[in-house]
């Protein structure tokens, strides 16, 4: 039987799109799913499990699907994700379950995302999410008032959060933002993650009793050591990679160069898209480039044009197979109109008198052997120089975990790229105090924040039930 | 057990202290508990605020308080200046940034313009009680707007005062007393400037060539307060530094001042619409 193509899920019209940060992807309908849902072959190997990186029972739910049953689809995904409506929306399947099907042979994987999406989408409108959740509230065994900590409110603190007041503990979440959510919140933008979804979990925390404190920096406002005494008997630490990195090349410090972070959290978080309603300015050029090429570089880059830019670049030093970002958003931004300059890379900003950016100085690459990660590494082409006008300049080209816990608790140790360092069950070196996430991954995904957050879960149950601690 | 007087981040004193510029005094306990001199606090008011950092004046740890003062000067400090003894702050953070390094240093002169009197007060402070001789040089365009001068009298040696116009003590600036202090002979151990970019600028530049360690508390247009967003950064020593994580305080002789002033104005068309909006509509 030939394998029919991949049903593809419906989008925004692209003149709707930048004009507006309504979601762009619209999902499926019921028949859509369904239909889509029969493509499994129900392969026994099931490749694609494993590379989910928390291992949902992806053929089963699918069958529920395909036989209509979605209410069962439902519970099998939440076995294993507490959040389906947000991971189908933003996991790399390409590079988890999906880029493992078998029926990528024939270039046309099942859309396992895209049916999670589905199936998380249609227990929320129809009520199901909150009757399932609301049974887990009322089934809340009491754990004898034991408090834990949880310090960020990203996907791993959300996942630990949930987990540890299902098992009865009394959770507190410290969060430093006057808002939780992580990078849900203030990173990734509406047009792909519609805040009410963040908005749904985080108060779905709340009604499982767990006690929300923003506007919380650990480090400062207390240490982790404050937490201990107080009477936690454990901490967690989900706090990510929040640090930006820059390039350290000449000019990085002029007028209109953003990092994405601040860029995408001046327009998620603080609302600048209505400025002056909002009272948190942006400043948006004609003539932008994003340097980087992965998921945060697209999301800038989406986000200027529906700002009014008139012309957006995306500036990458290598091609475009080795970009890191999901594969659908590099197709959204096309459609958009970003405009791809590959093999390229910046090595000084250019102002003019009063430290405005004018332009970048850049230079062309070539690529050259496969480096450790499996890419082929970019070296410069000598004498290919070549300055690139700009008006603003956004830098996406990575994170490292914020410093500032290291900084103030010398008793947890980070390796040399500043993240977490924890035995295989995520304890740190510090005893009672247990890390996920970004913090110890590095710059990772929602799903593998929150695979490990899981993991994290369990053994802060083990170590407190088994009175290890 | 302790009752509760207050509601967290509400206000509980107010004071004019000079025409924009405000005092207050705010219950939030758990910074009060752990602020230094040096640090500060950020500050977001009503659901469509901005976040905009203010520096920690005073605190009290028992009664759970935090003393901020600060200058009208747009929107957002215009949005808080109209909160009164009663009201809460939607929301505040801290505290943020290195604390001051507070050490005996032996005679130190603490120089404060404008609102930055409020910020130097702490330091001045702790200095003082550290053992250090500390003499204040303090200064305001004019009499009306000098701030906090007995607050800096009782924490100081000695206490010298400038003013743009003449009004009150010497006419001219805070960096020309300094200058003139220097060049007496005096020995100076540390110099600390806090001030408007470009006295601290001028301060450096008047300590360079007597070299005097001197400490400046940036200013940088902030964002997030702690270390996420890169809005602080500025150039000290060649380098790319964070001023919300790094600093505040820097050495004066490492930073590239013009650059703090350039990235200061970013959004000044901005702001000036906004405050001119902000004006009309609550008139
Ligand atoms: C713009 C952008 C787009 C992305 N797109 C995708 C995508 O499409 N798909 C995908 O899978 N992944 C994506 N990622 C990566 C993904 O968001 C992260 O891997 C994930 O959020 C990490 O989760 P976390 O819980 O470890 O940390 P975070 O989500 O970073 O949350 C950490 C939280 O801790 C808080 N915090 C930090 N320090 C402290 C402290 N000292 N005290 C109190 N609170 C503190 C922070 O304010 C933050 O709210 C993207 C990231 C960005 C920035
Ligand atoms: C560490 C630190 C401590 C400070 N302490 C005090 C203090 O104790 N008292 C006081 O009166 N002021 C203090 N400031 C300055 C204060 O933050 C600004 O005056 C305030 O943000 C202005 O906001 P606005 O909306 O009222 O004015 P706007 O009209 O928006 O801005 C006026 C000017 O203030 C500066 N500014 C604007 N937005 C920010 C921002 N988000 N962060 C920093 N500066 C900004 C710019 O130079 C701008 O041109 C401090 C600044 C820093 C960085
Ligand atoms: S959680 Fe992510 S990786 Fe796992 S099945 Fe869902 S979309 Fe795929
Ligand atoms: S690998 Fe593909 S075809 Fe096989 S079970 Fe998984 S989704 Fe279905
Ligand atoms: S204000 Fe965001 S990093 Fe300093
Ligand atoms: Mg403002």
């Amino acid at each position: 039987m030939p394998v029919k193509d991949r049903v593809e899920m419906r989008k925004l019209p692209v003149e709707k799109r930048i004009r507006s940060f309504e979601e762009v992807a619209l999902g499926y309908t019921e028949e859509e799913a369904i239909q889509e849902a029969k493509r499994c072959l129900q392969c026994p190997p099931r490749p694609c499990v494993q590379g989910c990186p928390v291992g949902i029972e992806i053929p089963r739910f699918i069958k529920k699907i395909a036989e209509g049953d979605f209410l069962s689809a439902y519970k099998i995904i939440k076995e294993r994700n507490a959040i389906p409506a947000i991971t189908g929306r933003v996991c790399p399947q390409e590079h988890q379950c999906e880029g493992v099907c078998v029926l990528n042979k024939l270039k046309k994987p099942t859309a396992i995302g895209a049916l999670e999406r589905f199936v998380a989408d249609w227990a929320l409108k129809e009520g199901v999410a909150k009757e399932l959740a609301e049974k887990e509230i009322a089934n809340r065994p009491s754990n004898g008032n034991i408090k834990v900590a949880v310090v960020g409110s990203g996907p791993a603190g959300i996942t630990v959060a949930a987990d540890l007041a299902k098992l009865g503990y009394e959770v507190t979440m410290f969060e430093a933002l006057h808002k939780p959510g992580g990078v849900l919140m203030y990173g990734i933008p509406e047009f792909r993650l519609p805040k009410r979804i963040v908005e749904y979990e985080i108060d779905y925390l709340r009604r499982l009793g767990v006690d929300i404190e923003t506007n919380v920096l650990i480090g400062r406002t207390y240490t982790i050591k404050d937490l201990l005494e107080d009477g936690y008997k454990a901490v967690f630490l989900g706090t990510g990679a929040g640090t930006p990195k820059f390039p350290g090349i000449p000019g990085e410090t002029l007028v209109n160069i953003y990092s994405a972070n601040e860029f995408l959290t001046r327009v998620n978080l603080m609302k600048a898209y209505l400025f002056p309603q909002y009272d948190t300015p942006i400043k948006i050029g004609k003539r932008v480039a994003v340097i980087g090429g992965g998921n945060v570089a697209m999301d800038a880059a989406r986000t200027a044009v529906r700002l009014g830019a008139e012309e957006v670049y995306i500036l990458y030093r290598r091609t475009e197979e080795e970009m890191p970002a999901r594969r659908e958003e590099v197709i959204n931004a096309k459609e958009e109109g970003v405009k791809f300059q590959l093999l390229t890379q910046p090595i000084r900003f250019i102002g003019n008198k009063d430290d405005i950016l004018t332009g970048i100085e850049c230079i062309r690459m070539q690529l050259g052997e496969p480096d450790a990660t499996g890419r082929r590494k970019p070296i410069p082409v000598p004498g290919s120089e070549f300055i690139f006008e700009a008006d603003t300049a956004i830098i996406a080209i990575g994170a490292h975990p914020n410093p500032l816990i290291a900084r103030t608790t010398p008793e947890i140790k980070v390796d040399e790229e500043g993240r977490v360092i924890t035995d295989s069950e995520l304890r740190t070196s510090m005893k009672r105090v247990y890390a996920a996430g970004d913090i110890v991954l590095g710059e990772a995904t929602v799903i593998e924040a929150m695979g490990t957050g899981r993991r994290a879960s369990q053994t802060i149950h083990r170590d407190i039930s088994e009175g290890r601690i | 057990m302790v009752r509760q007087l207050f509601r967290l981040n509400e206000i509980v004193e107010k004071k004019e202290l000079a025409p924009r510029i405000k005092e207050i005094k705010v219950y939030n306990p758990r910074i009060a508990a752990k602020a230094r001199a040096g640090q500060f606090v950020i500050v977001k008011v009503g659901e469509e605020g901005e976040r905009i950092p203010l520096t920690i004046a005073d605190w009290d740890r028992e009664k759970g308080l935090i003393t901020i003062v600060f200058q009208e000067v747009g929107v957002s400090t215009y949005k808080l200046g109209r909160l009164g003894v009663g009201d809460v702050i939607t929301d505040v953070v801290g505290p943020l940034g290195n604390p001051s390094e507070i050490e005996k240093f032996g005679t130190v002169v603490c120089v404060g313009g404008g609102v930055g009197i409020a910020a130097i007060y702490p330091m001045a402070k702790e200095l003082k009680k550290a053992g250090n001789r500390v003499i204040s040089i303090i200064g305001a365009r004019n009499k009306d707007l000098l701030i906090y001068e007995e607050e800096m009298r009782r924490v100081s040696d000695e206490l010298r005062i400038t003013t743009d116009d003449g009004s009150k003590g010497r006419k001219g600036f805070v960096s020309d007393e300094l200058r003139d202090l220097l060049n007496s002979g005096l020995k100076v151990d540390r110099v600390i400037a806090v001030g408007p970019a470009i006295m601290m600028k001028t301060c450096a530049d008047v300590t360079r060539p007597f070299n005097v360690k001197t400490i400046v508390s940036l200013n940088s247009l902030m964002l997030c307060g702690m270390g996420m967003c890169g809005a602080c950064r500025v150039e000290v020593g060649g380098k790319t530094r964070f001023v919300c994580v790094d600093g505040p305080d820097f050495d004066a002789h490492q930073v590239n001042f013009d650059v703090l002033i350039k990235r200061l104005n970013a959004y000044k068309a901005e702001e000036q619409l906004a405050l001119k909006r902000f004006l009309e509509v609550k008139a």
